[in-house]
């Protein structure tokens, strides 16, 4: 990398004849650029085209989740975990469900699990569709980018026939779903899923052996496994790094135990690797659908303990629990007993972290959600001096940072 | 339906897990409360104490705890206990499969933390985001500036007495001066 | 009507009139029309429909009438100029690339001769030569344009157009030597009417593409490189650098930025035609001994359009299916690889040649 000739160029204040190799021009990859996911701001120093140094800036969307969580009840958080991970929402719904759940003591019955890692499964795809995308795009592979939105679309007209909506989804509750499998969903899943496997053996052929695409990601942006874990990485980064760590296999929730998956893992912790592990993910995750779609149980959707969801009416409307619940569940709220809990789930950037302390009334006093870029970003600088500006790129496009999960 | 606990302290008898057990050999002055809700084990130390137990977290091949996963802070006020402030250290080990959570109790009038960003790099920003939101002032970090706050705010939002609806001083457009580079990690 | 002819035979109103109907009659609407399907082109390959709306009426002409929008919004855009700017740099830069494009097709003949007339505005003799010279005067646009913006990225997109540009120029310079070594001559009718021998009798046409295939590999690539087109776009940035050389011009400046850019689109097109695939020579057609002299004239024409349109097709498809290289990359592909290939060409043709003349 360091064979070719620096160029030089000359800084703002550059004074004349003077030492050039000394001059530092300060850019500002700023919050409004084409490639940067989101908002956050990199104020990069160059030496020409080699980065000499980086100051990321983050908080662009900051809309304090964590201040109007402690505003509302426990079941107004829902709509916001949906804004959190945008691209990727049903993780974090189902991430703080099961947290709640957790501070229950309660399970969701069976269906509604395996309803669960269907949708989220959906979610990991989407998300790793959009950044596969996003970062073959600005190094310049405009087509991929187009077809993986195309496949997304077939996802996402899954979501919406599920939940209702493609990003808003607020789907789960306490104690299991808002909905049951409309009819006909299974099919239709199986459908997409073909259409899915279509677009991605056309696009590996396009682009996953392509020369020019391999020199721009190999063995740049790499991490060293010490450092991946000093800098608190979780997810594909961090098994791009060689540590096979994924949540679901180490503190397994749900129904992933039942279930039959692999954990790709790279080698080096470069764009490439982590490009390759996004990729065999999105097939391992279909792998997961169509074994979760196979193995759904009949029964309930939605746990039978009293004061988790609203009563049916003929109750409501027939006998005085079923009054009292209701009316309690409007006016009060969610109660879950006093407590702290950390319920981890494996969301599209890395554990999704939820601490939730409760004290029994029905007010939470803290909803922490732990995001998993955060510490991605914050290890840009580490990753990406020494490399030139073109590097930036791959590099913060293999982050997915996701500008909602970054500054909640 | 609700269970008996009512505080956030231990359910009677209490019983110390593995980690807890090592941790009250090790440091035995310093742990002050413990608790296994839900699985998840926890420990409370004292204050002074903090950097020398998570250097032993980190290095001590019993525990070998890789990865600080989570920093942030709780504030009691509304829940009426003193010290109002409680930090919450997560941690998790690959190694040993397990995770712990540390508290820390912090008073008012006085909240000021050790800083531990030697020991994990991600401790960095995690500590930058503690003392925006809180305002706890963490001794040793190299850069304590607010992170997704911008500078010339007034205040740490999530403290309970901060309003939701407070307003902010109108700013006036000025110039951007050259920030602090980060080049060191390189 | 005889005052009239004797007018137009006059070299220097022959020329201005071959001038209007190359270059505004075929050129420019080319480029034109390119801009539209690039866009059309490119949304077949993505899945999608590309640009359908723009209508007069309700007439839109599957797009066509994108041209006039594009061109009539151009127009009324303000004409901005940073503070700090180099004004009279600042203002010129977009015309050189434009001119440059425009001059290649100054020797480009459309057909063969009619007796005394050529289809060429001016067949000089050092006519390559004249090519290299007139690429190299679209450096100044990229450049001036860069570093009189008074803004970071256009200084960044401006230094790698500088780079970029003169390192392919050298190598384009020699992948073109073999092509005068086989056909002698540097003029460019000279070169077409030798494309118009054949090998083995009246078999293989003896074109460029078969007497030079790595030159015209490597020919081919530096011009791609030289109109900063994908992958080779570092300068243009994009993603990084967003606009690169022309980042603070809006208005008609930038659109001539554009429309330099695709003129010169069909310029690299034409170039190639005529050096490599026979220009406007149609083979076997000397086998028809009876053809009418117009009729062979509109098939010659019909046969150069065909081939430019072809090779900008196969640019607007390279720019959409290949990810873009990285600048030192290109820098690094430029000198260490292609530079002695084309050296290595030269040798090997001087070889052939000195062995089998």
């Amino acid at each position: 990398m360091t064979d070719m000739t620096v160029l030089q160029s000359r800084s703002e204040d550059a004074s004349t004849g003077e030492d050039f190799s000394a001059s530092v021009m300060s850019i500002e990859i700023g919050p409004a650029h084409p490639a940067m996911h989101g908002i956050v701001r990199f104020t990069t120093h160059l030496d020409g085209e080699l980065i000499v140094g980086m100051d990321p800036e983050i908080g662009y969307l900051h809309r304090g989740f964590e201040k109007e969580s402690e505003n509302s009840k426990w079941i107004q958080v829902i709509p916001y975990t949906d804004r959190l991970n945008y691209v990727s929402p049903l993780l974090c719904n189902i991430g703080y469900s099961m947290a709640v759940e957790k501070l229950y003591g309660i399970e969701a019955p069976r269906r509604a699990e395996f309803t669960r890692v269907i949708m989220g499964e959906i979610s990991r795809i989407t998300d790793h569709l959009t950044c596969l995308g996003a970062v073959a795009m600005e190094i310049g592979a405009f087509t991929f980018f187009l077809w993986f939105i195309k496949a997304r679309e077939y996802l996402w007209e899954l979501v919406e026939e599920m939940t209702g909506a493609r990003l808003t989804t607020n789907w789960t509750r306490f104690g299991g779903n808002h909905s049951d499998l409309p009819d006909g969903f299974l099919g239709d899943l199986a459908d997409r899923l073909a259409k899915l496997k279509e677009v991605l053996t056309e696009c590996n052929k396009l682009l996953t052996g392509n020369k020019i695409f391999i020199d721009r990601v190999k063995d740049v942006g790499a991490i060293s496994k010490e450092d991946a874990l000093s800098f608190g990485f979780t997810g594909p980064l961090l098994r791009a790094c060689g540590i096979p760590y994924d949540v679901r296999r180490a503190d397994s929730y749900s129904v992933y135990d039942e279930l039959d998956f692999e954990i790709p893992v790279g080698s080096t912790g470069d764009c490439f690797d982590r490009f390759l592990v996004r990729m065999e993910e999105i097939r391992q995750s279909i792998s997961i659908i169509e074994q979760a779609a196979d193995k759904m149980p009949e029964g309930p959707f939605m746990t039978d303990e009293r004061m988790m969801h609203f009563p049916d009416k003929k109750d409501v409307y027939g006998n005085i629990e079923g009054l009292i619940d209701h009316f309690k569940l409007v006016m009060e709220g969610h109660q879950p007993p006093a407590g702290e809990i950390y319920m981890p789930v494996e969301g599209g950037n890395g554990e999704i972290g939820f601490y939730l302390v409760s004290d029994g009334s029905g007010d939470p006093v803290r909803v922490r959600m732990r995001p998993p870029c955060f510490n991605l970003v914050a290890a840009m600088p580490a990753m990406t001096v020494g490399h030139y500006v073109a590097d930036i790129v791959p590099i913060f496009g293999s982050v997915n940072m996701i500008g909602g999960e970054l500054d909640r | 339906m609700s269970e008996e606990i009512s505080t956030m302290e231990t359910e009677t008898p209490p019983e110390a897990g593995e980690l807890t057990t090592l941790l009250k050999q090790e440091f035995p002055d310093d742990v002050t409360d413990f608790h296994a809700h839900r699985d998840d084990e926890t420990v409370v130390i004292e204050r002074d104490a903090l950097e020398a137990v998570c250097r032993f977290l980190r290095d001590d091949t019993r525990c070998s705890f890789e990865i600080m996963m989570d920093l942030t802070a709780v504030d009691r006020l509304e829940m009426n206990e003193t010290p109002r402030f409680e930090m919450v250290y997560h941690f998790k080990s690959l190694t040993h499969a397990r995770r712990l959570r540390l508290k820390v109790r912090l008073a008012e009038d006085d909240c000021k933390i050790a800083s531990i960003h030697h020991l994990w790099k991600a401790v960095d920003w995690y500590e930058r985001e503690c003392f925006d939101m809180f305002g706890i002032v963490f001794e040793g970090h190299p850069d304590l500036r607010r992170i997704l706050m911008y500078d010339e705010f007034e205040g740490h939002p999530l403290r309970k007495d901060y309003p939701i609806d407070k307003q902010q001083p109108l700013m006036e457009l000025k110039e951007v001066e050259e920030r602090h580079v980060y080049g060191r990690h390189a | 009507m005889e005052i009239l002819l004797e007018i137009i035979m006059i070299p220097a109103v022959l020329a201005i009139i071959k001038i209007v109907v190359i270059v505004l009659l075929f050129a420019m609407p080319l480029g034109t029309f390119l801009t539209l399907m690039e866009r059309k082109w490119s949304a077949m390959i993505q899945d999608r429909v590309g640009p359908n709306r723009a209508n007069i009426g309700n007439f839109t002409g599957h797009g066509i009438m994108h041209l006039a929008a594009d061109g009539l919004k151009s127009i009324f855009k303000e004409d901005t100029m940073p503070k700090g700017a180099d004004g009279f740099l600042y203002l010129i830069a977009p015309f050189f690339g434009l001119i440059a494009a425009v001059a290649t097709f100054a020797i480009i003949p459309l057909a063969g001769p009619i007796g005394d007339f050529t289809f060429q505005v001016t067949d000089i003799e050092p006519g390559l030569l004249f090519i290299f010279a007139i690429t190299s005067l679209s450096v100044y646009g990229a450049v001036l344009a860069g570093t009189s913006s008074n803004s970071k990225f256009a200084l960044l997109g401006g230094t790698r157009a500088s780079a970029q540009m003169i390192s392919y120029e050298v190598f384009m310079g020699l992948a073109l030597m073999g092509i005068f070594m086989v056909y002698g001559t540097t003029r460019v009718s000279g070169i077409v009417d030798g494309q118009n021998e054949y090998w083995f009798g009246s078999l293989i046409p003896m074109w460029g593409i078969f007497t030079q295939p790595l030159g015209f590999v490597l020919f081919f690539t530096a011009l791609i490189a030289e109109t900063k087109r994908a992958p080779f776009d570092a300068p243009e940035g994009e993603s990084e650098i967003v606009a690169g050389y022309f980042l603070e011009y809006s208005g008609m400046r930038w659109s001539a930025f554009m429309l330099a850019e695709y003129v010169a689109l069909v310029g690299v097109a034409s170039l190639i035609t005529t050096l490599f695939f026979g220009g406007y020579h149609i083979p076997w057609l000397h086998l028809w001994e009876s053809a009418p002299q117009w009729l062979v004239t509109i098939l010659q024409i019909i046969k150069f359009s065909v081939f430019t349109l072809f090779f900008c097709w196969f640019q607007i498809q390279l720019r959409w299916t290949v990810p873009k290289f990285r600048f030192d990359q290109t820098m690094a592909l430029g000198w260490k690889k292609l530079l002695p290939l084309s050296l290595i060409n030269l040798f090997v043709t001087a070889f052939v040649i000195l062995a089998f003349a």
